[in-house]
């Protein structure tokens, strides 16, 4: 493999696999950004990997009151699940524990898209036939926008009749980050979950957008699917198929789902760069992606192409 | 921007059914001259009543309105008519898109089973604005129906769905609402009388219907949604929509999913 650096920093010539995914956004307000938070917290949790969770979520951006419908703080979430059909269980699902059970908070469309999935229409039924609908123009599109009004015990639960999943979102958008110890790792770490996080439409949906247990296809258990990745694991290190060399004591990997495949490349281009510069200071080894080889996920995210600042062009070949 | 100007006020009522954007671009103005648009055995043409400037285009103004012109815009697709004057009954029925002005007042039954689009009459309007016409299943039905001055008794009568923006409206405004939503400064007596679904904002009300509860006060997020939705439309709604609001639940003696909120300031 050839040598490529970046801020010094060694970066493995590989590149990160991932996946075709069905997403969606939803909009989360609620009086208070406080409040607001919560929701969309409470709402994205246990939400790490779609084979354990049933679905991948995590929080995009806090919006103003201005860039919401209603006009007040909110929170936008992005879900993440296999294929619509699965997301739209998990929507319901987390709307349905989540968003409505929290005081204050109403619930709207985030992103525009090809498929619908209903959402108030199906949540509407908690309302017992006391549900309203209710259709008003949107006032910057002038489009009408229909509502489920749902009587709840602090008033009402307001919720967008349906949401919408876009065609082209990505899952697993992936680097990992070797170094020596774990307390200046983490921070690496973190400092490549800031940027990575600061893309619009990208979300990390691991505990604080970092994971410790990467894995591989399959195992030497029959019947698991998967397994841990030993060629990264530190304490396997000196065996045959181990990546690491001597001087690394740490390997922690960052996950990127996005709505769509240019801003995963953006999110691990800006993850990368923040990376490496800070990654001299904290004793960052190498960074390097994970991949299956390249015959399960139809995106490729070459790290060689991840070095400019700018993109050169399109970095996820199909 | 074609344009129809009044000769004279019409000897009888016309029918402008199929004077519109659409179906005059196809015509030269000799050919539009012909169109029918009387409704006795006198046979009136278009060209008997009005001079006609054709241009093709998607806008249509009428120069000169009258009481006497019947269904102006009715069945309108697209494009915008625009009547400097007054208009007679039907503005704008079964309307599917498009945008329809009255600068006058309209008759009775503007914007009855409209379905998109919007119908805005500067002046009054008469009897069932955006009410049902007889043995109809439906008012207004989406579109939506500005009156600035005031509206008759009945407006908006077995409404299903869109927007009625009214300055003041007589007794029994949203009679037999199926659905839909009409905001108004002032209404009669009996607002939503036998109302099954809809909501109705007003500033101040006559007689509320006793089959009407009232509910109390509430700070809804459809209310913000409500107020941000009119504000384009009519500032001094959206601040109604956005104040201190008195909520009543009703009408009681049919479905009862409707709502009144009245102004409790």
């Amino acid at each position: 493999m050839a040598e490529l650096t970046l801020n010094g920093i060694p970066v493995i010539d590989t590149f990160a696999e991932a996946f075709d995914v069905a997403g969606t956004a939803i909009i989360i307000t609620n009086d208070t950004a406080k409040w607001a938070m919560i929701a969309a917290t409470t709402m994205t949790g246990f939400a790490t990997s779609v084979i354990g969770c049933g679905a991948e979520a995590g929080i995009d951006c806090e919006l103003s009151p201005d860039e919401t419908p209603d006009g007040r703080p909110g929170v936008r979430v992005l879900l993440f699940g296999f294929e619509p059909n699965g997301l739209k269980d998990q929507l319901l699902k987390r709307v349905g524990q989540c968003i409505l059970t929290c005081p204050g908070t109403a619930c709207y469309a985030g992103v525009d898209g090809p498929t619908k999935i209903k959402l108030g229409g199906a949540i509407r039924y908690f309302g017992d036939g006391f549900a309203v609908a209710k259709r008003l123009p949107d006032p910057v599109t002038g489009k009408s926008r229909r509502y489920w009004r749902i009587p709840v015990m602090d008033g009402e639960f307001l919720c967008e009749d349906f949401v919408r999943a876009v065609d082209g979102a990505v899952g697993g958008g992936n680097l990992l980050f070797l170094g020596r110890n774990h307390a200046e790792t983490l921070k690496v770490a973190e400092i490549a979950v800031d940027a990575a996080r600061a893309v619009p439409g990208a979300i990390l949906p691991f505990p604080g957008g970092i994971v410790r247990s990467g894995s591989k296809v399959g195992a030497r258990t029959k019947g698991m699917m998967a397994s841990t990745n030993d060629a990264y694991c530190p304490t396997l290190k000196g065996r045959a198929g181990t990546e690491l060399s001597a001087e690394v004591g740490v390997v922690l990997e960052i996950v990127i789902d996005a709505l769509t495949s240019h801003a995963v490349a953006e999110s691990m281009r800006a993850a990368l760069h923040a990376a490496t510069a800070a990654g001299a200071a904290h004793g960052l080894v190498a960074v390097t992606a994970g991949n299956y080889g390249g015959n399960l996920g139809r995106h490729h995210y070459h790290l060689k192409n991840l070095l400019s600042k700018e993109p050169a062009s399109e970095a996820g070949a199909a | 921007m074609s344009t129809l100007t009044l000769r004279q006020e019409p000897p009888e009522r016309l029918d402008f059914l199929n004077v519109n954007p659409l179906s005059l671009s196809g015509l030269s103005e000799a050919d539009a001259a012909k169109l029918p648009v009387g409704t006795s055995r006198r046979g009136l043409t278009l060209g008997d009543c009005y001079t006609i400037s054709l241009d093709g285009s998607e806008s249509l103004v009428i120069e000169g309105g009258s009481s006497r012109l019947d269904r102006v815009g009715a069945s309108l697709d697209g494009g915008s008519i625009r009547v400097v004057g007054d208009v007679g009954q039907r503005l704008g029925a079964g309307m599917r898109n498009g945008s329809l002005t009255v600068t006058g007042s309209a008759g009775p039954f503007a914007g009855s089973g409209a379905t998109g689009g919007t119908i805005t009459v500067e002046g009054d309007a008469g009897d069932h604005a955006g009410g049902a016409v007889y043995a109809a299943k439906a008012g207004l039905d989406g579109a939506t129906l500005i009156i600035r001055g005031t509206a008759g008794d009945h407006l908006g009568d077995r409404m299903r769905r869109g927007l009625i923006l009214v300055g003041s409206a007589g007794a029994h405004a949203g009679a037999r609402m199926i659905a839909g939503t009409i905001a108004a400064v002032s209404l009669g007596d009996h607002p939503g009388f036998g109302m099954r679904r809809g909501t109705i904002l007003a500033g101040a009300t006559g007689t509320v219907t006793p089959s009407f509860v009232e509910t109390g006060t509430h700070d809804l997020v459809f209310l913000r949604l409500l107020a941000r939705s009119l504000r384009p439309l009519s500032p001094a709604h959206a601040d109604l929509a956005a104040g201190a609001l008195k909520r009543y639940s009703g009408d009681l003696a049919t479905l009862g999913k409707g709502e009144l909120w009245v102004s409790a300031a």
